[in-house]
C-alpha cells in the first residue's frame, strides 16, 4: 500500500476486507510490528508500533498442525499466558485466573477440557479468542477467522466477537473475504485493494464508485434485503475470491 | 544381575538417556520434527565414524556433527519445513561417508554393528559421565526455554508477535535434539533412535491431552522400556537394543488398538487444570 492515511477509532468493530493479495495480513503484521512499513508510520493506541505490545490481542489463521493434536485446549490456550518468557510453562495462581477468565469471556470453560483434535472449527475459534484475550489487549486482529467454516458458525464467531467487543469496550479489526457475514456486526468497514484503502461506514464504502477505484474496474454494488452483493461484470467478486483461497 | 558391573552401568545408562529421549520426544513430536530426529542420527553416523578414522573419539565425532547439523536445520528454520526430499538425500548421502569412512578404517568395523544398532551393555564408566553431563546440560535448557518453545511450537505466529525468536527457539532445541539423538545412538544405536524419541512420546500423546502428564507419562514409558529391555536381554541372552525396540512399538500398537476399540460411552475427561 502506498499514500493511505487511516485513522481507526478506538471501541469500533472493523470489518476488514479486499482482494487476496490486497495487503489484510500484511497491514495486521505491520501492526503487530513484525514488519516495518517501507515508509510512513503506524501508531498503535497512541505508541508507535512495536512487536510484543501486550495491548494489542492476535488470532492467527489456525494452522493444521495444532488442530490435529491431541492436546486439550485448556493447555494450548495458556501456552500463549508470558509465552514469550523463559522457564517452564507452569503456570501461578494469577496466570491460571487469567485464562480462566478468558475462557469464561467466550464460554468455552467446557471446551477447554477436550483435546483439540475433537473440536469443530467453530470450537477453535472460541479458543483462539479466547488465548487472544489473555492480557487484556485493547486492540484485537482477527486473520480471517470465518475461513472454511460453514454459514451458521460464521454467524456465531461473528456474535461471539462483537458480544466480548462490546462487554470489554475494545477496538476489532477482523478481516474476512465476504461481508455479508460481518453486516449487523460492525461499525465501519476498511476496504483495501490496489495499494489503496477506504475506511467509513458500510453505506459509504460499499458503493459502485470507491470499489471501482479499489479494485481497478467497472463493480456493481447490489442490495437486496439485508445483503450486499459486489459484482464485477457477472461475476461476484467475493465469492472468486473465496473460492481461489479454499 | 546387577551384581555385575557392566549391568550395573547398563541400567545406569539407559536410565539417563531414555528419561532425555523421553522428554525431548515429547516436544519433538507436538512439533512434528520426527523426521529431522531421524535424519540428525544418520549424520552422526558419519560422524563417529569419521572421528574414528581421524583417530578421535567417536562419541566426540557423533556429539559434534549432530549438534552442527541440529543447529544448522533449526537456522534454516521455515525454509526446511516440508522438505523431506532435502532431509532425505542429505540422510542417505551421511550414511554412505559413514560406510567409505568405515571402508577406509577397517579396524572400526567391528564395532559398525554397535554404532548402527547400539551396544547398551558396553557402556563404560567414562561414557556414563559423559551422558550424564550432557544430559543435565539438555534438561536444564530445555527447563529454561519450555514456555517459549510450546508456545511458539502450537501458535508459531501469535509468539512471534508476542516478541519470541523462532529462529532462536527452533535453533536451540535442535541442539537439543542433536544431543540426545547423540546419547540415545549410544545405547540403541543410529538406526533405531526413533523407539526411544518418538515411541514413548507418541505413546504419551495418545493417552493423555495433557501437557505436564504427557511429558512425565513419556518419561516413564521410555524409562521403563529400557529398563524391562535390558533385563530381557539379560536372561535371554537376545540383543537389548531389539527388546527396547520391540517393548516401544508394541506399547504403540496396544495403546492405539485399544483407543480404536468402540466405547459404549465416550468417558469424560477429568474437570480442572
Amino acid at each position: 500500500m502506498s499514500d493511505v492515511s487511516l485513522d481507526i477509532g478506538q471501541g469500533l468493530f472493523i470489518g476488514m476486507l479486499g482482494p487476496n493479495g490486497a495487503g489484510k495480513t500484511t497491514l495486521m503484521r505491520t501492526v503487530l510490528g513484525l514488519i516495518q512499513p517501507a515508509s510512513g508510520s503506524i501508531h498503535v493506541l497512541g505508541e508507535p508500533a512495536s512487536r510484543g505490545n501486550a495491548a494489542v490481542g492476535y488470532i492467527p489463521q489456525l494452522r493444521s498442525l495444532a488442530g490435529n493434536m491431541r492436546l486439550r485446549g485448556w493447555d494450548f490456550v495458556a501456552s500463549a499466558c508470558n509465552g514469550h518468557r523463559w522457564g517452564l510453562p507452569i503456570l501461578n495462581k494469577a496466570a491460571r485466573q487469567e485464562v480462566h477468565w478468558a475462557l469464561d469471556m467466550v464460554g468455552a470453560a467446557a471446551l477447554a477440557r477436550r483435546p483439540l483434535m475433537e473440536t469443530s472449527g467453530g470450537e477453535r475459534q472460541r479458543l483462539l479468542l479466547a488465548q487472544a484475550l489473555l492480557g487484556r489487549p485493547r486492540l484485537l486482529l482477527l486473520d480471517e477467522p470465518l475461513i472454511s467454516l460453514d454459514p451458521h458458525h460464521q454467524h456465531g464467531v461473528v456474535a461471539l466477537v462483537k458480544q466480548v467487543q462490546q462487554e470489554l469496550g475494545i477496538t476489532v479489526i477482523f478481516s474476512a473475504h465476504e461481508l455479508n457475514p460481518l453486516l449487523g456486526a460492525i461499525d465501519q468497514v476498511l476496504y483495501l485493494g490496489r495499494g489503496q484503502a477506504a475506511l467509513g461506514k458500510v453505506d459509504e464504502v460499499i458503493t459502485s464508485p470507491v470499489l471501482s477505484r479499489l479494485y481497478g474496474s467497472t463493480i456493481d454494488v447490489i442490495r437486496m434485503k439485508n445483503r450486499i452483493f459486489v459484482m464485477a461484470g457477472d461475476v461476484e467478486v467475493e465469492k472468486e475470491e473465496h473460492c481461489h483461497h479454499a | 544381575m546387577l551384581e555385575f558391573d557392566f549391568m550395573q552401568n547398563a541400567f545406569i545408562a539407559g536410565g539417563l538417556v531414555s528419561v532425555l529421549a523421553g522428554v525431548v520426544g515429547f516436544f519433538l513430536v507436538m512439533r512434528g520434527q520426527t523426521f529431522a530426529g531421524h535424519a540428525l542420527s544418520h549424520v552422526g553416523f558419519a560422524g563417529a565414524t569419521g572421528a574414528a578414522l581421524l583417530g578421535v573419539s567417536p562419541m566426540w565425532g557423533l556429539i559434534c556433527v549432530t549438534l552442527l547439523g541440529g543447529v544448522s536445520m533449526g537456522a534454516l528454520g521455515e525454509r526446511l519445513q516440508g522438505s523431506d526430499i532435502v532431509i532425505g538425500t542429505i540422510l542417505s548421502l551421511a550414511l554412505g561417508l559413514g560406510m567409505l569412512f568405515l571402508h577406509f578404517f577397517t579396524a572400526y568395523a567391528t564395532q559398525a554393528t554397535a554404532l548402527l544398532f547400539g551396544n547398551v551393555l558396553g557402556v563404560n564408566t567414562e561414557t556414563l559421565w559423559t551422558l550424564a553431563w550432557l544430559g543435565m546440560a539438555c534438561l536444564l535448557l530445555l527447563a529454561i526455554m519450555a514456555r517459549p518453545l510450546v508456545f511458539a511450537s502450537l501458535q508459531p505466529e501469535l509468539a512471534e508477535a508476542k516478541g519470541v525468536s523462532l529462529r532462536l527457539v527452533s535453533m536451540l532445541f535442535l541442539a537439543i535434539v542433536a544431543l540426545t539423538t547423540a546419547e540415545c545412538i549410544q545405547i540403541v544405536g543410529v538406526l533405531l533412535v526413533f523407539t526411544l524419541m518418538v515411541g514413548p512420546a507418541a505413546t504419551a500423546q495418545k493417552l493423555t491431552s495433557r501437557l505436564g502428564a504427557g511429558v512425565v507419562l513419556a518419561a516413564a514409558l521410555a524409562l521403563a522400556e529400557a529398563w524391562l529391555g535390558i533385563t530381557l536381554a539379560f536372561y535371554t541372552d537376545w540383543p537389548s537394543s531389539f527388546w527396547i525396540s520391540a517393548l516401544s512399538g508394541s506399547a504403540y500398537l496396544v495403546v492405539v488398538t485399544v483407543l480404536r476399540m468402540p466405547r459404549k460411552r465416550r468417558r469424560q475427561p477429568p474437570s480442572g487444570e
